[in-house]
């Protein structure tokens, strides 16, 4: 049987977990292709017009699968943690997919609500086995594996590389550190932020992203706000910057956004505004299906000359 | 004492007034959102933000020019971003270098110690038991009349025969129910609220009908709206709103603190398209449309701001439900942006399908008894 898992959404911050669970269930997992100009005019064709981007997209990788798998995996992320939800995209997404591609008779919808307890995501996978007709022990054993995979792709993470996007480790004596934050769906589908983080690279950069701030971290800005935002991956975000306007351990901070992003508008304004508290320089990337290449790499250029030129003018005083 | 100032919706400023100044309160009356409310709001607001936090912020910056000190807002517990509006509006304002303090009112439910704490604030006059009742009646009457007078209004405005009677009524008996002072005037004018829309002129015929689904703010605040409840009743349409501010108090406050979900009966209706609570009033519009078609109206409209996501949600859904009830379906997204001819001519056309729709149907239509014949 095989299961399709759409290259969209979730499917960046979770994916290690998902395939290894269906893989060692004894199914064969199928992922939508990385994303084209065809997969992105497809979720075009069938979104409304005002939906933000990675929605659209999400839309055009279920097209990219559903004729050639069994089921499409659809998740209906409600919740990981006690503290947050998600964006409201994500919790009435197999909604939207089923009323919006009708022909779509496949769907393998899954909600994934995790903060009554701990045990939430092993009941979830027992039903979700249950439901292919495999075993107890066949369920247990690839559930274990499936949250070693994911905890290894953290791991991977904090040591400065980006699976995601094949980097396996940067050099650390790189010329400027720049934070790129934002949401998993944006920054490491290479086609949807117009491969923005290699770019950064190649440019003698060294990029931090969100997932490579250590939990503790992020824990500790937990009460610099006044209010606990609603959505998982904005906290996420927010307490990045946070924690690295306190440390001041890098040179500036990009934050790469979607056009018509709901929770963005909240994130990105509290970050511009304590940016300048904290002296920090801070760029945002607005990113649509429209965006082009050419009107990114001046951005971005002009921003890290600007930041060398300032850390050679400030290392020239000191010395 | 303190400047207290709030938000500016519908008529909603009548009451919060009068329970402000009895709370022993100076009040700054927000003025209705103008050209410049909005061109404030959009200037200092971020670009996405939705249009009711730009109009929301523009007030607050011309009410605390005004002096307010305190102003006083609602909450949320999300996923919907108006539940963190406040603390956004705080930090903007603070950072333009305004002096303030924010109030912000989170839902009983789940917060209902801070509650208590933030309505202590508000309370500066020494007042018995038996007056906080007196005040709470005579508040409530007058939030439950306000509502009672609009929707007549809707009522009679597309059966008139001299065009712009109901309005001129509407505004009549909201000047009155604002210069009530005790709970018995408030039933007077009940009665002659009633008799001034009796005393209109109608013409007997039925009407288009058309609901109207969508966000709060945009639904209750007609300047935010392009007034479009009045321009759908000039070309002779009954309108409908979901939403009304009595009842979504009583769903949304009263019901919240002992734990209860309001209007269950329009997520029940919702919950073959829509299964999980996603915040804002997605799942509600997409419930009232259902009941809507099943009242037998012509047409659903849903206003929602532009990047409002619950209501990205429930657009999404809408069509297909609109479909399957054999039901008009037209969406606007308003922001400040949107002109009011255009709307006018969308609107127009809309309902140009909608008489067409119901002449084809009713030509067509199979008398009952034949029906019966027939099978």
């Amino acid at each position: 049987m095989k299961i399709g898992i759409p290259r969209a959404l979730a499917y960046y911050a979770y994916y290690p977990f998902f395939t290894t669970f269906f893989e060692k269930l004894g199914l064969e997992v199928v992922v939508s292709d990385e994303t084209t100009k065809e997969i992105m005019d497809l979720g075009i064709e069938d979104t409304i017009t005002d939906a933000c981007v990675p929605l659209k997209l999400f839309h055009g990788h279920v097209r990219n699968l559903m004729n050639r798998v069994d089921y499409v995996f659809v998740p209906r992320l409600v919740s990981v943690n006690h503290e947050a939800t998600f964006c409201p995209k994500f919790l009435g997404l197999p909604d939207m997919v089923i009323c919006s591609i009708p022909k779509l008779k496949n769907m393998l919808e899954v909600r994934i609500d995790l903060k009554k307890s701990r045990f939430e995501l092993f009941k979830l996978c027992m039903k979700l086995a249950r439901r292919f007709k495999k075993g107890f022990f066949k369920a247990y054993n690839a559930y274990l594996k499936a949250c070693l995979s994911l905890k290894n792709y953290a791991h991977q993470f904090l040591q400065g590389g980006i699976p995601p996007l094949g980097i396996v480790g940067q050099k650390k004596n790189k010329a400027i550190t720049l934070a790129v934050v934002g949401y998993p769906y944006i920054l490491y589908d290479p086609y949807l932020s117009l491969d923005l983080i290699k770019k950064l690279i190649d440019m003698g950069v060294y990029v931090v992203t969100p997932e490579m701030i250590a939990k503790e971290d992020k824990q500790k800005q937990v009460g610099k706000i006044r209010k606990n935002l609603f959505w998982t991956f904005s906290n996420e975000v927010i307490r990045t910057a946070y924690s690295l306007f306190e440390k001041g351990s890098v040179d500036g901070i990009i934050h790469v956004t979607a056009f018509g992003c709901g929770p963005d508008f909240i994130v990105d304004k509290l970050m511009e505004i304590d940016a300048k508290k904290y002296n920090m320089p801070f760029l945002t990337v607005t990113i649509d299906e429209h965006t082009g290449q050419e009107g990114l790499n001046t951005r971005l250029e002009a921003f890290v000359d600007m930041l060398k030129i300032k850390k050679a003018k400030k290392e020239a005083a000191l010395a | 004492m303190r400047k207290v100032s709030f938000p500016y919706m519908g008529t909603s400023y009548i009451p919060f007034k009068k329970l402000l100044t009895s709370f022993g309160n100076e009040v700054v009356i927000p003025p209705k959102p103008t050209e410049e409310t909005i061109s404030f709001g959009t200037k200092f607001a971020p670009e996405f933000a939705c249009y009711p936090f730009k109009i929301v912020l523009g007030t607050f910056v011309q009410v605390l020019e005004a002096g307010a000190d305190t102003l006083v807002s609602s909450g949320g517990v999300g996923p919907c971003r108006a539940g963190l509006y406040t603390t956004l509006q705080e930090k903007i304002l603070k950072d333009l270098g305004y002096e303030f303090e924010m109030i912000t009112l989170e839902p009983p439910g789940r917060h209902f110690r801070d509650l208590l704490y933030n309505i202590k604030k508000l309370i500066n006059a020494p007042l018995t038991w038996r007056d906080y009742i007196n005040i709470t009646k005579f508040v409530w009457k007058q939030l439950v009349l306000l509502d009672k007078v609009e929707r007549l209004s809707h009522k009679v405005r597309p059966v008139e025969v001299k065009k712009g009677e109901a309005t001129k009524v509407y505004k009549k008996c909201v000047d009155m129910i604002a210069s009530a002072e005790k709970y018995g005037d408030l039933r007077e004018i009940e009665r002659e609220c009633e008799l001034l829309y009796d005393n209109i002129e109608k013409r007997d015929y039925e009407p288009i009908k058309i609901g109207i689904v969508g966000e709060i703010y945009v639904l209750l605040e007609p300047s935010s709206n392009l007034e479009i409840e009045e321009m759908l009743g000039d070309l002779g349409v009954y309108v409908e709103r979901s939403m009304f501010l009595s009842d979504y108090t009583i769903s949304n406050a009263v019901m919240d603190l002992f734990h209860m979900a309001g209007e269950r009966d329009v997520k029940k209706t919702a919950a073959p398209y829509f299964k999980e609570m996603c915040g804002g009033h997605g799942r509600e519009s997409v419930g009232n449309a259902i009941l809507f078609a099943k009242r037998g109206f012509d047409g659903v409209i849903q206003l929602s701001p532009f990047t409002c996501i619950p209501e990205i949600v429930a657009k999404s859904i809408l069509p297909t439900v609109c479909r399957d009830h054999k039901i008009g379906f037209l969406t606007i997204s308003l922001d400040e942006q949107t002109g009011k001819e255009g709307l006018r001519t969308r609107i127009e056309a809309f309902v140009d399908l909608l008489r067409a729709k119901r002449r084809r149907t009713k030509s067509f239509a199979v008398k009952p008894q034949v029906a019966k014949e027939m099978a």
